[in-house]
């Protein structure tokens, strides 16, 4: 029996006194509450509310605010600009996603079986996740000088003249999504571990008893039983993918010449070079709107390939 | 597959895991005119500390790991604080509106940074805090994903326990500190590092709101650097090497609880 009805019982009829026992916790539920109600209010809930109210002006920040509707919206629904930093996200997601997960399975598998060392080789393939994303940016920024670099050097023993990388329009995109994946195959490979480890070995076991060989367990034993994982991982990805900034900013710019120009980097810089706040608020809530929409998609589609046992 | 070959292949992965590191440790004790040289050279002659020295001229670098350190240590302190209040009223106290209030606060979960930013900036520009400590530390005071987390580890807390503390005659505040925060324990530890990892590492809202280095934390004070000096590698890697020690040490000591704790993450 819980402590309420416990109460409830010693209280007397329930109807009666209904309204003045639901509120007895007044005092206590505000000590326990507000110390993180008012800063969610203050530094959350104001300025979503603030974010959306911005986003149907023109507003360069100092002067006065102009009423533009949905202005700003429809703006950037036809504006180049706009297109191409979506296309750059989706160009990063598309090239980061495969990479990290597929490069995370594999150490998965491999670290799987018990191993001498296999906690140390762990931690080693952890610490990029640790790492500030600053940090990651400007090692891998210097490894990929095109002149200096110690990569173009290594390439160069093979006989491979190595690209400019981040100086390079082609190449600037493909160099911040191998610093990316490098940095969070240590994050995927553990969440597949933890999924790997939680598959009952009684299956494969008897996969093997039946003759099957390792492709058809993997494929029809491990990948299914390691869905939700694999869903998680995908989720996670995708979210962050999309909100990709910090390594743009350092090892790029967005450039060469817009080549790497992502949605937050856009963000930004219609604030605070072109002083378009509302726009910039504008181009927040599309983001938004399409990470919530392909998160919802992915949880609605689930059923399809994830397999909960 | 052979047992040799699995450690051929985990090995060589851990070697390109590492070099980074190792590479920036070697290119920040490099004499700076051999910083550039081609080949690149892997055990430099004359080997200096001389990057370290420009790097504390150019910038209050031992402030700004300071800062990064206490500003960590705050937000993580205050966060668990406030969300395991938080976490216990929506677990345990019964209110009015309590399901829509903590949808509320799931809301707020979703909300990424970049949509608050811009309004934030504004909110701390009208209030005069622009360039502070309290602006770098008021956003991170409450956190709805740790409400989240908290609650689920409150929730798996048998009831019995909170009903024999009231026989004893404790009150809900006995029966938060006494009884519920000491079995959520491991909880409120992986809470503890998610948040701590946040803030070192956290770089968007420093860039908007901090101008001044003497308020700068890691990541920004790196990538103020990084500007200055384009193509001062040493000075720049030197401010990276120290910019992780901390973080590494600290590391060393809770691998075992980081790595379950985010293994825990995926599995629900």
């Amino acid at each position: 029996m819980t402590l309420t009805a416990v109460r409830a019982k010693a209280g007397g009829t329930r109807e009666r006194r209904a309204p003045r026992r639901r509120w007895r916790h007044a005092g206590t539920v505000a000590v326990f509450l507000l110390p993180s109600l008012i800063p969610l209010t203050l530094y959350t809930l104001i300025p979503m509310v603030a974010s959306f109210w911005t986003s149907l002006h023109e507003w360069d920040l100092i002067t006065e605010m102009r009423w533009v509707g949905l202005g700003n919206y429809i703006e950037l629904l036809g504006d180049a600009g706009t297109r191409a930093a979506f296309l750059h996200t989706l160009y990063f997601i598309a090239g980061y996603l495969p990479l990290v997960y597929l490069g995370g399975l594999g150490l998965a598998l491999l670290l799987n079986r018990a191993m001498p060392g296999r906690r140390l080789l762990r931690g080693v393939y952890f610490l990029p996740v640790i790492t500030s994303w600053v940090v990651v940016a400007l090692m891998w920024k210097w490894l990929l000088n095109p002149a200096s670099g110690v990569v173009n050097w290594a390439l160069g023993l093979f006989g491979v003249s190595g690209p400019g990388w981040w100086t390079d329009p082609d190449w600037a995109m493909p160099s911040i999504i191998f610093a990316s994946a490098w940095k969070d195959l240590g994050f995927v490979m553990i969440i597949l571990l933890a999924g790997l480890q939680a598959i009952p070995k009684e299956f494969q076991e008897a996969a093997m008893v039946d003759g099957a060989g390792a492709v058809r367990r993997f494929r029809h034993i491990t990948l299914p039983l390691l869905s939700p994982s694999s869903f998680f991982v995908v989720v996670i990805s995708l979210i962050n993918g999309f909100q990709v900034f910090d390594q743009v900013k350092i090892m790029t710019g967005g450039g060469p010449g817009g080549a790497t120009q992502v949605v937050v980097s856009q963000i930004y810089d219609l604030t605070f070079r072109y002083g378009r706040a509302g726009a910039a608020s504008a181009l927040s809530w599309l983001l938004f709107a399409l990470v919530l929409l392909v998160t919802i998609v992915q949880i609605r589609g689930q059923r399809r390939w994830v397999t909960y046992g | 597959m052979g047992k040799a070959t699995r450690y051929l292949l985990v090995g060589l992965g851990a070697v390109v895991m590492l070099f980074p590191f190792a590479w920036a440790v070697i290119t920040s004790i490099t004499p700076s005119d051999a910083v550039l040289a081609v080949p690149p050279d892997f055990t430099p002659d004359g080997a200096s500390l001389d990057a370290y020295g420009k790097l504390l001229d150019t910038l209050p670098f031992w402030r700004i790991v300071a800062n990064s350190a206490w500003i960590g240590a705050a937000s993580t302190t205050l966060q668990l604080l406030t969300s395991a209040m938080a976490a216990y009223a929506f677990a345990r106290l019964p209110f009015p509106g309590r399901g829509a209030l903590f949808a509320v606060y799931l809301a707020t979960l979703m909300m990424p940074l970049p949509v608050l930013v811009v309004p934030l900036f504004i909110e701390m520009r009208t209030f005069n805090l622009v360039d502070t400590y309290f602006a770098l530390l008021a956003p991170t005071i409450a956190s709805a994903f740790g409400v989240f987390l908290l609650r689920q580890a409150i929730n798996q807390v048998p009831r019995e326990f909170d009903e024999a503390a009231v026989l004893d005659g404790a009150g809900h505040f006995r029966i938060f500190v006494y009884v519920v925060l000491p079995l959520i324990r491991p909880a409120l530890a992986t809470f503890a590092i998610f948040g701590f990892m946040a803030s070192w590492n956290s770089y968007l809202w420093p860039l908007i709101i901090i101008k001044s280095p003497e308020f700068m934390t890691l990541p920004l004070g790196l990538a103020t650097l990084h500007g200055q000096f384009t193509t001062e590698w040493d000075v720049v890697m030197a401010g990276s090497v120290i910019s992780v020690v901390p973080i590494l040490i600290l590391y060393v000591f809770a691998q075992k609880h980081v790595i379950a704790s985010v293994a825990q993450s995926g599995l629900k």
